[in-house]
């Protein structure tokens, strides 16, 4: 990933220096000694080279706007994001194996009928057109949530009534985010019960003679939720991006209100931060989901 | 193969999801057809209606500048289509090749080829076409190349796996027997057998690519030179308070397209996977989709 960001950056049109500079009809001169100072004008190689120590040193360089670290600019947004992606995640996430189960319970039922609907459009629904209808109605038209940020700039609360606060600004955003993901576990969550019900040893509780409710709750539902498990890695990169656009709807102050800024503003550094950061995040989250998902099934083997 | 077609309308009618998205493509395909004869006008062009709520004038009102909305969404959706099949048709060739070559070789080189798909398949897809776009400057041409080239990876899965169930049946070992060619081997006789969880592919990266391409758009990267949907609703973004219309027709416009693909690739999977009948979204799709 670092490979990628780097030959990204030297393959992109213009010139690093230039770019710095800006179109200040610099002297020529003074573009050389910038490449020098930047280390342009070593070989490619040695320039990978210098950048990855750079990076392992947790050197991400500084923003062209603000002329900040931007590896503190990001760290200053990751609470927010975070906050952010993981209420979405673990509610929908929650809600979502319910919704699937109660469907798996009666396939084919109303009840069932009404999710898969409920899938169909959570699994349309761009994101950001969910927040900004969200938005127009709920917060702008009836006056029910805040329209904007993270906490009321005006009122600036303080213990309780601050979580209070961030609570109520976080309702319609984690709302417009979630909505995909639950569609997307409940429909996996029903999927794999109905899966695990159709198999052997489901059978033999059931001749056993162990009651319905024991045979579905007990045997099938610990199996049916180890696959459950695997989306949470997998599903980090679609809900990071997801953050993005919500957070640019609500102005979210997190990373993707960061990114939006950077990419207005072609903030070269900090876009190529954030990509680097997002990407560990997410293939960590795939490596340890797959470890978890080694440890909690005892039938994959490395 | 007129027989097969019908065939398969038969069984493929069965499914009300597929017929309801099948409809609302069709009716997609002839609005992007005949946008030059539905608009009402030219969509860049200004007026002085700024703001202008939905009415006979304006069917669905106008925004900051003036323009007709209607026209707008109208001409929005051959941006849609384009990059969406563009891009599901690229990224399945791409597929095809790469899930092919490994699926048949096996061996070193499948290992190699399915590593590289997996890098490709743990990359943020949505934030790396983002910088790239953001690096390289928007077009509607680079945003479909850089979808595509992070697209294809699902597809490589899909047709290793179903290569690897056909390359040991025995048409194929005949055919090897008869002589045949490996790439003839492949193209001839697995592929047309292999066509089925492909084709249903297809349909969800056609959903996915338009709503990439919204989200990429309504992120100040879109291609400036076109009026796509996901522009449109980021110019709304500040006219929320004041104009509800200027960000629920494209929105809407975005949300059935991709419905119509997703129901569609419900559909098919009905008809062309009759015993993995999952209704409403397939399952070893879903499990694997990335951004």
């Amino acid at each position: 990933m670092i490979i990628v960001n780097f030959l990204l950056i030297h393959l992109a049109p213009g010139d690093p220096a230039t770019i710095f500079l800006g179109n200040l009809g610099t002297s020529q001169e003074y573009v050389q000694a910038v490449r020098e100072r930047l280390g342009l004008d070593q070989p490619i190689s040695v320039q990978l080279f210098i950048y990855m120590g750079n990076i392992l040193r947790g050197d991400l360089g500084f923003s062209y706007v603000s002329q900040e670290r931007v590896l503190k600019l990001i760290l200053e947004r990751v609470p927010a994001t975070l906050l952010l992606v993981g209420t979405a995640l673990v509610l929908s996430s929650v809600f979502g194996v319910i919704l699937g189960v109660i469907s798996a319970r009666r396939p084919y039922s109303l009840a069932d009928n009404l999710n898969s609907f409920l899938a169909l459009i959570g699994y349309s629904i761009p994101v950001f057109w969910l927040g900004q209808l969200l938005l127009m109605f709920l917060s702008l038209k009836l006056g029910l949530f805040p329209a904007q940020g993270m906490v009321s700039l005006r009122r600036m609360p303080t213990g309780l009534s601050y979580y209070l606060d961030v609570g109520h600004h976080l309702i319609l955003p984690v709302l417009a985010l979630g909505l995909r993901y639950l569609a997307v576990n409940s429909r996996y969550a029903r999927a794999s019960m109905l899966e695990v019900l159709s198999l052997d040893y489901v059978t033999t509780a059931r001749a056993k003679g162990l009651p319905e409710r024991r045979v579905f709750y007990r045997h099938a539902l610990r199996n049916a939720l180890l696959p459950v498990t695997t989306l949470f890695g997998i599903n980090l990169g679609v809900i990071f991006a997801g953050a993005v656009l919500t957070e640019a709807v609500f102005a979210w102050p997190g990373l993707g209100m960061l990114m939006l800024n950077a990419v207005y503003a072609r903030d070269y550094p900090v876009l190529m931060g954030l990509l680097l950061v997002i990407s560990t995040m997410v293939i960590l989250a795939n490596l340890v989901t797959d470890i978890l998902y080694a440890f909690l099934d005892p039938r994959i083997q490395f | 193969m007129q027989h097969r077609l019908r065939e398969f309308w038969k069984s493929y009618r069965r499914s009300i999801a597929g017929v309801v998205g099948f409809a609302i493509i069709l009716a997609l395909a002839l609005v992007a057809a005949c946008a030059d004869l539905i608009a009402p006008a030219n969509p860049f062009s200004l007026s002085r209606d700024s703001l202008r709520p939905p009415g006979a004038q304006h069917l669905m009102g106008t925004d900051d500048l003036g323009r007709d909305i209607f026209s707008g969404v109208v001409y929005g959706s051959r941006v849609s289509l384009l990059v969406g099949f563009l891009t599901a048709g690229a990224s399945t060739l791409v597929g095809i090749l790469i899930g092919g070559i490994a699926g048949y070789y096996g061996g070193k080189l499948d290992d190699l080829l399915m590593r590289l798909t997996e890098f490709f398949m743990v990359i943020p897809r949505f934030f790396l076409a983002l910088v790239i776009i953001a690096l390289f400057g928007s077009s509607i041409w680079g945003i479909i190349l850089v979808l595509a080239i992070l697209s294809w990876p699902m597809t490589a899965r899909l047709f290793r796996a179903e290569v690897l169930r056909l390359k040991s049946q025995e048409f194929v070992i005949a055919a090897r027997a008869m002589g045949c060619g490996d790439l003839r081997i492949l193209f001839e006789q697995i592929l047309p057998n292999a066509l089925s969880p492909v084709i249903v592919n297809i349909s969800v990266q056609v959903a996915y690519a338009i709503i990439l391409e919204a989200g990429l758009s309504f992120l100040g990267l879109g291609d400036p030179a076109s009026m796509s949907w996901g522009v449109m609703l980021a110019n709304a973004q500040q006219f929320l308070r004041q104009a509800w219309w200027t960000a629920t027709f494209p929105g809407l416009a975005i949300f059935l397209a991709v419905l119509g693909f997703n129901l569609v690739g419900d559909g098919l999977n009905d008809a062309l996977n009759p015993r993995l009948k999952s209704r409403v979204i397939r399952i070893d799709s879903l499990k694997l989709e990335q951004a």
